[in-house]
């Protein structure tokens, strides 16, 4: 409530917008505002509990879900180490190396997932040895959606903790160091917690961009129901057939994707002030 | 492909244009009454990718003040947005349903004309490494089969032929085009798949077909038709005339389909 207060008293102690500012402001927020209002106005109402208590579209949330889990987590698993090797080691090729950790950001995911294929398919460079070898084959698989939602949503968990790295005074960590903490105990007791908001802000992000990722995963999983048919291939398919259904599916992942934003954003807020307080 | 100008854009561009024309020496007029011009966008199913690319230029080759923009994608998808008011000036699409979505919905232009047709066949690896003879073949655990989604015509003309040939089979994945089907088993990630005939022939050397016997085949109608909302029907009409005529015919008998 304070919050409130505080943030509702800021405008009187700037300078008031400029009209052209607030106008072509206006008009870029409108272009995210529409959209969604258009969504929501065709929404059919009446027909959400029916179409969300369908077997098929339970199938596919739980999917999504259990998918996009995963992803996060392998995410944070071997995004934050890389973030943190990509922030505090200077070793050759440090600025390609982020530049590919980020490129799937700006890639087409549908040129992401015929990618992963040459990788890790059945003839892929690594997946010929992983079919040969341990019988694993990841194309088609619910492993085959984690794997594509992994690779388009760490991207985002590597940024975000990268630059909260490199807003961490390093005097801090040189400190425990002198102390004679060891490098895990460092990295463990005192670079985690440091960055603990932009490494949840970065973990929500990523999780987000899995469940609603599309074109890798279709590429390189396929859809089938209740195996790699995620929430997005679901509304995408029922667009053909049952545009109600879509437009009720489309709802439950614009509402997840809002509430993830909304409760970030003070995540990310808090995150920012502290690093600067120090 | 080009991207298709918004119609916003194009509609008042067009006008000035006209009106600018109309200013002009009068004698002008008479000259460029007969010859069309101006650009239409045609959306086609995903199957009709080349076949259509090579008809386009051709039918550009004898309009050449016309300009023709494609969108291909799954038909059911063409059809929900052309009803949903994307700038079409011809819909051809990849089955009769679709077609019959956008005639319910009042959004063509006159009666839709069937204009090709063409088989199922299965389409296999290079060299067919499976051993892969017929339908029964897909039901084998060795084999990983693809097919369609049954929300877009191939899934539902595969279920179809499967069901004739009294196969039950279970995909690996149910693609949401016809192309997806394809690339899977062209990328060796799939043994086989029940798609057209014409986009094993398009696949060249990538792949190989099976042929799947007159009893269990099923035969893909191709409907085409202008769009009620086209802004310039002179052009749309010519286009699917020229679909229609023999010319047209011909450029699609090259990709494996058969006249209507």
């Amino acid at each position: 409530m304070t919050r409130h207060g505080r943030r509702r008293s800021r405008p009187e102690t700037r300078p008031r917008a400029p009209v052209a500012v607030v106008v072509a402001g206006v008009i870029g927020a409108a272009l995210f505002a529409l959209p969604l209002f258009g969504l929501i106005w065709r929404v059919p109402w009446s027909e959400l509990g029916a179409v969300l208590g369908d077997e098929s579209s339970r199938t596919a949330l739980r999917l999504s879900l259990w998918c996009s889990l995963w992803a996060g987590a392998i995410s944070v698993l071997a995004g934050v180490p890389l973030a943190w090797l990509l922030a505090r080691v200077r070793f050759r090729g440090r600025a390609a190396t982020r530049a590919l950790c980020t490129l799937p950001m700006v890639l087409p995911p549908v040129v992401g997932g015929v990618a992963l294929f040459f990788a890790f398919g059945r003839r892929g460079v690594v997946g010929q040895y992983l079919d040969r070898w341990f019988d694993v084959r990841l194309p088609f698989t619910t492993w085959g959606v984690v794997m594509a939602q992994a690779f388009v949503a760490m991207p985002f968990l590597i940024l975000t903790v990268e630059a909260a790295l490199r807003q961490v005074d390093p005097q801090i960590e040189d400190a425990a160091r002198s102390l004679g903490a060891s490098p895990w105990y460092v990295f463990r007791r005192v670079t985690l917690p440091t960055i603990r908001p932009a490494l949840i802000a970065g973990a929500v992000l990523a999780w987000a961009r899995a469940l609603g990722e599309f074109g890798a995963t279709i590429t390189f999983a396929g859809s089938f129901p209740g195996r790699t048919q995620t929430l997005p291939l679901a509304v995408y398919l029922a667009l053909e057939t049952d545009p109600r259904a879509a437009l009720v599916l489309s709802l439950v992942l614009v509402t997840v994707s809002f509430a993830v934003l909304i409760a970030l954003r003070d995540h990310w807020f808090s995150g920012a002030s502290r690093l600067v307080d120090r | 492909m080009r991207t298709p100008w918004p119609r916003t854009v194009c509609g008042p561009l067009m006008l000035a244009l006209v009106a600018v024309a109309a200013c002009g020496d009068d004698s002008d007029q008479g000259a460029t009454s007969g010859a069309l011009d101006g650009e239409i966008t045609v959306f086609a199913a995903s199957s009709l990718t080349d076949a259509f690319t090579e008809a386009g230029e051709a039918f550009h080759r004898a309009q050449p003040d016309t300009t023709v923009t494609f969108s291909f994608a799954a038909s059911g998808a063409l059809a929900t947005q052309i009803i949903e008011g994307a700038p079409a000036d011809v819909f051809a699409s990849a089955d009769e349903s679709s077609m019959k979505k956008l005639t319910d919905a009042g959004e063509v232009a006159g009666p839709p004309e069937v204009f090709a047709r063409t088989e199922l066949q299965i389409i296999v690896g290079p060299g067919n490494p499976k051993g892969i003879t017929g339908l029964p073949d897909l039901a084998r655990d060795d084999v990983i089969v693809v097919l369609c989604d049954e929300s877009v015509p191939c899934g539902v003309y595969a279920r179809a032929a499967l069901g004739r040939a009294a196969v039950t089979v279970s995909p690996a994945s149910l693609e949401d085009k016809v192309r997806g089907v394809v690339s899977k088993v062209t990328l060796g990630e799939a043994d086989a798949g029940i798609v057209y005939a014409t986009d094993v022939l398009a696949a060249g050397s990538a792949a190989a077909g099976v042929e799947i016997p007159d009893a269990q085949n099923v035969i893909a109608t191709y409907p085409i038709s202008v769009t009620k909302s086209s802004e310039n029907p002179r052009v749309a009409d010519a286009f699917v005339e020229f679909i229609v005529s023999d010319a047209g015919r011909a450029i699609l008998a090259v990709y494996g389909f058969v006249a209507a």
